[in-house]
């Protein structure tokens, strides 16, 4: 019964919050002298089967960007540096899966491995100088992403190689061979990224072990309460590393799907500023594998709309971003305010249950719920 | 806790009303696209342009603004129906093809892609979309597609020039050049321009500085990036710095302007476009005409009625003033006798200019 009511508050919250978001931007809208109307109507309307196909692509990469975020925020760490993580790993499996020292998918396997293991060295440095010296995870993983982006700018250009006519600078491509081939849903170009599914499976890797494992519950009670932690006898210090190094390992994973599955190599046109959409994905999915997949469709969902909407409508792509900035921000007030009332709900049965003579119980803490988690 | 329910209340009802008046809207002017353009005074035609922009967009005070206003003149003299989007930053490659995609769809045909990151995404939408032309700026990778045209520049040809008019002017025998960003493309302008400062000086000294390294595209934007780097070459005894670096260029005129020293811009004519209060540091600007290759590609697609559309590379260099210098402020009027003696010798093949350092 009370899992029911949970679950309820939960849907009501998120809902109040896309409600919330679609009126605010609206009235941005309105007051920018755009057709709301028009704009609505072309979000609003069924993606072709190509657009779907972009969508479910675009969300696999969110969701294993979000997903690294959220381990981080289980423990109370906050890992800024998933982008640097994943560029610098991304760049490692592009030019180890070029080289193709082993033949067909144990060079891709090698090159995810490789990507998994320097994602996972780049923020084990942020988790070991927490660790050693209490310097803040926050500060040095942003240090760290400004060192990824020249680092691999310099090893870019030594593993170059130049196409005739072209001013792109890329990597040598992918063999055919290493490829991850996708398949088609519709009729339109373009194919799903058959990453989809190793993204599916890290998301129940994720629930299975901080659920299931000790190492789960000793990472999610290390979150709550540090003391508590201790206290228990678990090695917080050796538990933050672990935390960054693992959180570290996924966001390696986040710019293969395009690698293996689209672009075939690393280069001046590879994709950007991921890292920073999955700590908003993260939050909006509340660090549950289930509700951050739903997160990252409904942002990838949004990205697909920015071309037809200044094509087709003529209206600022910037709208996009506007309305996904809105939307965490009406997500976590809406949690927030449900949380307060789930709160309420809890004491006022409390009150029924004791003795009618009993006054208003004074105000406990309650279930203070997965909101605490998210703050960092 | 009572005001909160309150406020969450209220909330909800006001985001209700708000939300009912945006879908009353929608019934109004549900599809509201009707081609009423055709003003009467102006030409008209019904050939649909399709402007898919780099990075920035119309506005960026360069590259882009370029190709803008060769659109501009286009669609003015033809009456041609533009439409325009622009690129993020970072965007993933299927952004890119989706723009190019959505503009096929919506009938746009030609479809102009304005920066070498389309190459990609030109090379395989124009694949799937054989009926649609389109053209690339910056790119000649794509020439065996049949409905594209490349459109580059001779950057090393005109930057030669420009490395002339340094050699020239430089009283030190020192002369410097900032890159943006070290690419294949910017090298050319610095492959040019030493190449022209030797023509006139064999032992001048050229300094040459990149301020990133791609994929980090942020030396077009950095002007503080541009002023440190200036300043250096100065410093060490450089008394004309050439940029190739996009809105960096501001902090190298700057820079110039401290040390009373020369600058020379890029792309377009600078002397008219920078700060007022730097401007006369701008000896001469090396000019990369983006808008007459748009132009003219348009134009021949108007002379044509729509018919016929350019295919293949077209090179856009001295001969056709697809690049060349400029003259505004007159610093380097008594020399232009001897710049257009060595642009006839390049029009005519007796310079080879090198396009790598």
């Amino acid at each position: 019964m009370t899992r029911l009511v949970t679950l309820g508050l939960g849907i009501l919250a998120a809902g109040l919050a896309l409600v919330a978001a679609f009126a605010i931007t609206s009235l941005v809208l309105i007051v920018a002298g755009d057709p709301a109307g028009e704009v609505w109507g072309e979000i609003l309307s069924w993606p072709e089967s190509r657009n779907l196909t972009n969508i479910i692509n675009n969300a696999t990469v969110l969701y294993l960007s979000a997903l690294a975020v959220a381990i981080g925020f289980r423990m109370n760490l906050f890992n800024i540096g998933v982008d640097g993580q994943y560029r610098v790993a991304a760049f490692t499996a592009a030019v180890v899966a070029g080289e193709a020292w082993l033949p067909g998918y144990l060079n891709t396997a090698l090159a995810i491995l490789a990507a998994m293991a320097v994602g996972a060295v780049w923020a084990g440095i942020a988790g070991l100088l927490r660790a050693s010296r209490g310097v803040s995870e926050v500060i040095s993983t942003i240090m760290l992403n400004f060192i990824a982006t020249s680092l691999v700018a310099y090893l870019l250009r030594k593993a170059a190689v130049d196409a005739e006519g072209s001013n792109a600078v890329n990597t040598k491509p992918v063999p055919e061979g290493s490829r991850i081939g996708g398949f088609s849903i519709g009729d339109g170009p373009g194919e799903v990224y058959g990453f989809v599914f190793i993204a599916a499976a890290a998301g129940f890797l994720f629930w299975f072990v901080l659920n299931r494992t000790r190492f789960g519950f000793d990472l999610r009670a290390t979150g709550r309460s540090t003391t508590a932690a201790v206290a228990n006898g678990i090695n917080v210090n050796k538990m933050v590393l672990a935390t960054m190094c693992l959180s570290g390992a996924v966001a390696g994973l986040v710019g293969l799907p395009i690698l293996f599955g689209s672009q075939f190599s690393y280069g001046s046109t590879f994709q950007s500023g991921l890292g920073f959409a999955g700590i908003a994905i993260a939050l909006l999915g509340r660090n549950h594998p289930v509700g951050i997949a739903l997160g990252a469709l409904l942002f990838a969902f949004l990205d697909e709309q920015s071309n037809p909407l200044q094509i087709l409508v003529g209206v600022s792509p910037d709208i996009v971003a506007i309305t996904q900035g809105v939307i965490v921000l009406t997500v976590v007030i809406s949690y927030e305010l449900i949380r307060r009332y789930a709160v309420r709900l809890e004491q006022q049965r409390v009150a029924r249950a004791l003795a009618p003579s009993a006054p208003t119980p004074p105000p406990t803490s309650g279930p203070s719920g997965e909101a605490e988690e998210v703050k960092a | 806790m009572r005001r909160s329910r309150k406020l969450a209340a209220l909330l909800t009802a006001g985001i209700l009303s708000l939300a009912a008046t945006a879908c009353g809207g929608d019934s109004d002017n549900g599809d509201a696209d009707d081609p009423s353009t055709g003003g009467g005074d102006a030409p008209s035609s019904d050939i649909k342009v399709g402007m898919a922009y780099d990075v920035g967009g119309r506005g960026d005070q360069s590259f882009n603004d370029s190709a803008a206003k060769g659109l501009d003149q286009a669609v003015e003299e033809f009456g041609m129906e533009p439409q325009e989007s622009e690129a993020e930053d970072g965007e993933a490659e299927t952004a890119r093809e989706e723009r190019l995609r959505t503009f096929a769809d919506a009938g746009y045909d030609p479809i102009i892609a304005v920066g070498f990151a389309y190459a990609a995404s030109v090379g395989k939408v124009a694949k799937e979309y054989p009926e649609v032309h389109f053209a690339i700026i910056d790119d000649a990778s794509l020439e065996a597609e049949p409905n594209v045209a490349s459109l580059v520049f001779a950057e090393e040809q005109g930057s030669f020039l420009v490395g002339a008019a340094a050699a020239l002017k430089s009283e030190a025998g020192h002369v410097g050049f900032v890159g943006g960003v070290e690419t294949p493309l910017i090298q050319k302008f610095e492959a040019g321009y030493v190449a022209g400062a030797q023509a006139v000086n064999p032992d001048i000294k050229v300094d040459v500085k990149y301020l990133t390294q791609v994929p980090d595209f942020s030396g077009f934007a950095d002007p503080a990036k541009g002023k440190t780097a200036a300043q250096g070459m100065y410093d060490a005894g450089a008394d004309i710095v050439y940029h190739a670096a996009g809105g960096s260029g501001g902090g190298v005129f700057e820079a110039a302007s401290e040390a009373g020293a020369k600058a020379i811009g890029v792309d377009s004519d600078q002397y008219n476009t920078a700060d007022p209060a730097v401007k006369d540091v701008i000896l001469t600007s090396m000019l990369k005409n983006v808008n007459v290759a748009v132009y003219e590609y348009l134009k021949s697609i108007a002379d044509s009625g729509g018919e016929e559309f350019p295919a293949g590379v077209t090179t856009y260099d001295l001969s056709v003033d697809g690049v060349g210098y400029s003259t505004s402020g007159g610093f380097v009027d008594d020399i232009t006798g001897d710049l257009d003696e060595f642009k006839q010798q390049i029009i005519d093949g007796e310079i080879e200019v090198p396009t790598a350092p």
